[in-house]
């Protein structure tokens, strides 16, 4: 085929792909079903070669789809799939706008080592160490991040912004959110990434797809044996030049009439711009290609390695977060574990799986997932945590664990979540309001919604907290719920391996219908 | 200081009373102080019936709602919406008795009725799961969130022992007349909620009351020159233990009445009567009391009592 409908399919096409993974990230409303979001991650490369290894089920095999896809038509992936990728054509188009230069590409020679021993190290480090590499360069999850951390801000900034003009004209279709940032240092590495990609495909295009990312390298080695690929008429083409000019890959050697492979995402913008359709799209035609290494780079790279390397060595943390002291609360909390979400079965288990994507972290209709930064260690950075200073684990919701795409956060019906003990709640009796103001408060236990914290008689007509840890769920609203300052008089310690919680029991008041008035 | 009281005195006395009252709406409390007048009851208790029903009753006992909402009037109504549990569980307002209360309201001639809470659990699943979001729109109210400071205004409570400022939710402030419709509850620290204690899902900040003598705070809360025109307090399932949330179905009783009143003193203490908890031993009633809030003694109130 050379004809152009190609590329605007693939505009089309990933336009709407795009739309839907910026709402699914923008939905603070929940309004987005779990499963429709599901569907849409099933093809996402890392999340469900984590999620395959996992379960080790063929039922999370999207990545082998995507593998077959890539044998037969080359990184199309890359064009038609990847949130990151096709924002960062998005971004090329601004670019362009802003100064034409942007736009104009040309051929330039390939990172081979480069992008080879990122995608060598990303491999080793993951089965050697863990998830970390994963995590910082799977393009989903900077996608997702930066969906997060800086688009979403935004989005219920003028949600607020609007709902804000709404009430005044007595409208309440759009409700205020209250926004809550995340502790600062975990903005780094978003950030930075935010900047890289962003910078990279606002002057040059592709160029992380075809320097850093893993997936991309990994995909364009299999394309090298694709079936359907561009391919040059080299008898019509007039050598002008412009397909190069077009290409967001800088993968068109337009003299020597070549295209390299293993860097073209499959965008059609050459065959739409070459006015001699001297090039097509279809069944391939083998043509020899020579390498070159560079010293230096080499170097370069070694070094860069070791310093991510270093980074994985670092064990588990403890938090070590004391918020600012006033005077009242004097007894510090002891929390020997940060509490994973629910679904999460072991903290071991949930970091190995998970490559912060953050989109948990969007879901949660309460805001009690948030980044890690040290809680996990620094490895565990920006995984989600439960915060219970921040908000609680609301009883009746298991959304996190149904929208997770690499598994790390196992689905649990809603019945079995209730019962799932992510944590237990400790209570410091010497920080409770109840024994330091001798008045009434039960905060925390009000708030229980398996009663494990209840209030058991204590001076004169007052009543004070008792926790029964083995039907604690550690939904943490008691530690929300308490006023006591600096440190809370409950808090909810970690289990490092998730258990089945009692069912609370119940009996039947022995208080009776009345038949009369009482008064 | 009780409206009724206050015009009564205000009746009697001349024009003294008139310098306490510092902010306008002068207008307002005479219209209201007519129907007052007509009420023959200090309190309607009813029992037997569906809370629909009972509403239906006991607010034709008390010379309809017209006796408490004039035409063109903006109306809040603020039942207990705080938890994320199915009506059945009744930790919430019974979502059938706010419907009868709007549309009572609006028949009344209200321009605008409103229902909001300050919730405990995430407040778009208690909206949702209490019933009471979909009933009240479906009778032509507005639902409105309660969930960000910025709903919340700063005001002063002159003379609160523990609590002199708070932020009150805007509608408070806007609205003209105050609907309060508490669900009667066992709590776990006070023993009891109900018309005093449900004021704590107007403000913002609950932390502090918890932390500040929190039955003086209740007590101190109802100073407020804001107060509700009428209390409607459903006691159609009362939780009788593990409230105010409750666990499981086995901590309802079927009580099947509904008490109506302006003094919400008065209201509280009946529904201690109900819950089978000594008046006194909740310890915001007596302070009440005794600042002049209501009454808690029962016997020196005339009560209409209906069985359906």
């Amino acid at each position: 085929m050379s004809s152009s409908i190609l590329r605007r399919i693939r505009i089309v096409f990933s336009t709407l792909v795009f739309i839907f993974f910026v709402l699914a990230f923008i939905d603070f409303k929940s309004l987005i079903p779990s499963n429709f979001i599901n569907t849409l991650l099933y093809l996402q490369f890392i999340p469900s070669v984590i999620k395959f290894f996992d379960l080790k089920t063929l039922a999370a095999g999207g990545f082998l789809i995507v593998i077959l896809l890539t044998f037969i038509t080359g990184r199309t992936y890359c064009s038609f799939l990847c949130p990151l990728g096709i924002g960062q054509d998005l971004n090329s188009r601004i670019g362009g706008r802003i100064k034409k230069k942007f736009r104009r590409y040309g051929f330039k020679k390939p990172f081979t080592i480069l992008r080879y021993t990122i995608l060598a190290a990303t491999l080793i480090v993951t089965i050697v160490w863990g998830i970390y590499m994963i995590t910082l360069l799977d393009p989903y999850s900077i996608y997702g991040r930066s969906m997060t951390y800086f688009v979403k801000p935004v989005v219920i900034l003028i949600n607020n912004f609007l709902a804000g003009i709404f009430g005044k004209f007595d409208l309440y279709t759009l409700s205020n959110v209250p926004l809550k940032g995340f502790p600062l240092i975990v903005y780094s590495i978003p950030a930075a990434f935010f900047l890289l990609v962003g910078g990279l495909s606002l002057t040059k295009g592709r160029l992380y797809c075809n320097m850093i990312c893993p997936v991309g390298t990994f995909l364009g080695l299999i394309s090298k044996i694709s079936i359907f690929r561009i391919k040059f008429n080299e008898t019509a083409c007039t050598r002008c030049g412009r397909c190069a000019m077009r290409c967001k890959s800088s993968c068109i050697d337009f003299l020597k009439a070549d295209v390299d492979i293993t860097r073209c995402v499959s965008c059609f913008n050459c065959i739409h711009t070459c006015q001699d359709k001297a090039i097509t799209y279809g069944i391939v035609s083998f043509k020899k290609k020579v390498h070159e290494t560079d010293e230096s780079r080499r170097k370069v790279i070694v070094g860069s390695l070791l310093l991510l390397l270093g980074m994985s060595r670092n064990a588990n943390g403890q938090d070590k977060k004391a918020p600012k002291p006033k005077k009242e609360s004097t007894v510090k909390e002891n929390k020997t574990s940060p509490v994973c979400p629910p679904g999460g079965v072991g903290i071991a288990d949930f970091n190995k799986d998970c490559i912060a994507c953050s989109i948990c972290i969007n879901a949660c209709p309460n805001g009690v997932l948030q980044p890690a930064y040290r809680q996990y260690g620094l490895t565990g950075m920006m995984q989600p945590v439960m915060d219970y200073h921040k908000s609680f684990c609301t009883y009746n919701c298991t959304k996190c664990t149904e929208i997770c795409p690499t598994n790390a956060l196992h689905p649990l019906l809603l019945e079995a979540k209730k019962l799932t003990q992510i944590g237990k709640a400790k209570f410091i009796k010497d920080n409770c309001i109840v024994k330091t103001e001798k008045t009434a408060c039960g905060a925390c236990s009000e708030s229980c919604p398996t009663k494990a914290c209840h209030m058991i008689p204590y001076e004169g007509n007052l009543v004070i907290p008792e926790v029964t840890e083995d039907i604690c769920i550690g939904c943490g609203h008691c530690e929300f719920a308490c006023p006591a300052s600096p440190y809370k008089a409950i808090f909810v310690d970690g289990n490092l391996m998730h258990v089945a919680a009692k069912k609370p029991e119940n009996v039947q008041s022995e208080i009776k219908t009345p038949v009369e008035f009482p008064f | 200081m009780k409206r009724r009281d206050f015009l009564r005195t205000s009746v009697g006395g001349g024009l003294a009373a008139g310098a306490v009252l510092k902010m306008g709406g002068f207008d307002k409390l005479w219209s209201s102080k007519a129907v007052s007048a007509a009420a023959k009851y200090d309190m309607v208790a009813v029992m037997g019936g569906n809370p629909d029903a009972m509403f239906d009753l006991g607010i034709q006992e008390l010379g309809g709602m017209s006796a408490f909402v004039q035409k063109g009037q903006k109306v809040l109504i603020k039942p207990n919406i705080g938890w994320d549990v199915i009506p059945d569980l009744a930790a919430n307002t019974n979502p059938l008795l706010v419907k009868r209360i709007i549309e009572h309201c609006f028949k009344a001639g209200a321009k605008e009725v409103y229902v909001f809470d300050h919730t405990c659990d995430n407040w778009v699943n208690c909206y949702k799961n209490s019933g009471i979001e979909k009933l009240a729109k479906s009778a032509g109210a507005k639902v409105v969130p309660g969930n960000s400071e910025s709903y919340y205004q700063q005001i002063e409570i002159p003379g609160g022992v523990k609590l002199q400022k708070a932020k009150v939710h805007q509608l408070l402030l806007e609205t003209d007349v105050f609907i309060n419709v508490p669900v009667l509850k066992d709590h776990n620290s006070t023993k009891m909620t109900c018309c005093l204690k449900n004021n704590m899902g107007l403000v913002w900040d609950r932390g502090y009351w918890h932390s500040n003598d929190l039955n003086q705070c209740i007590a101190d809360f109802a100073l407020f020159e804001k107060k509700p025109a009428l209390n409607v307090i459903d006691c159609y399932n009362v939780m009788v233990k593990h409230g105010p949330q409750g666990v499981s179905k086995e901590d309802i009783v079927s009580m099947k009445t509904q008490i109506l009143t302006a003094d919400w003193v008065a209201g509280d203490a009946a529904a201690a009567k109900m819950l089978g908890v000594a008046v006194d031993k909740i310890e915001y009633i007596p302070i009440a009391h005794k600042m002049g809030l209501g009454n808690m003694n029962l016997d020196s109130l005339n009560i209409k009592r209906i069985k359906m």
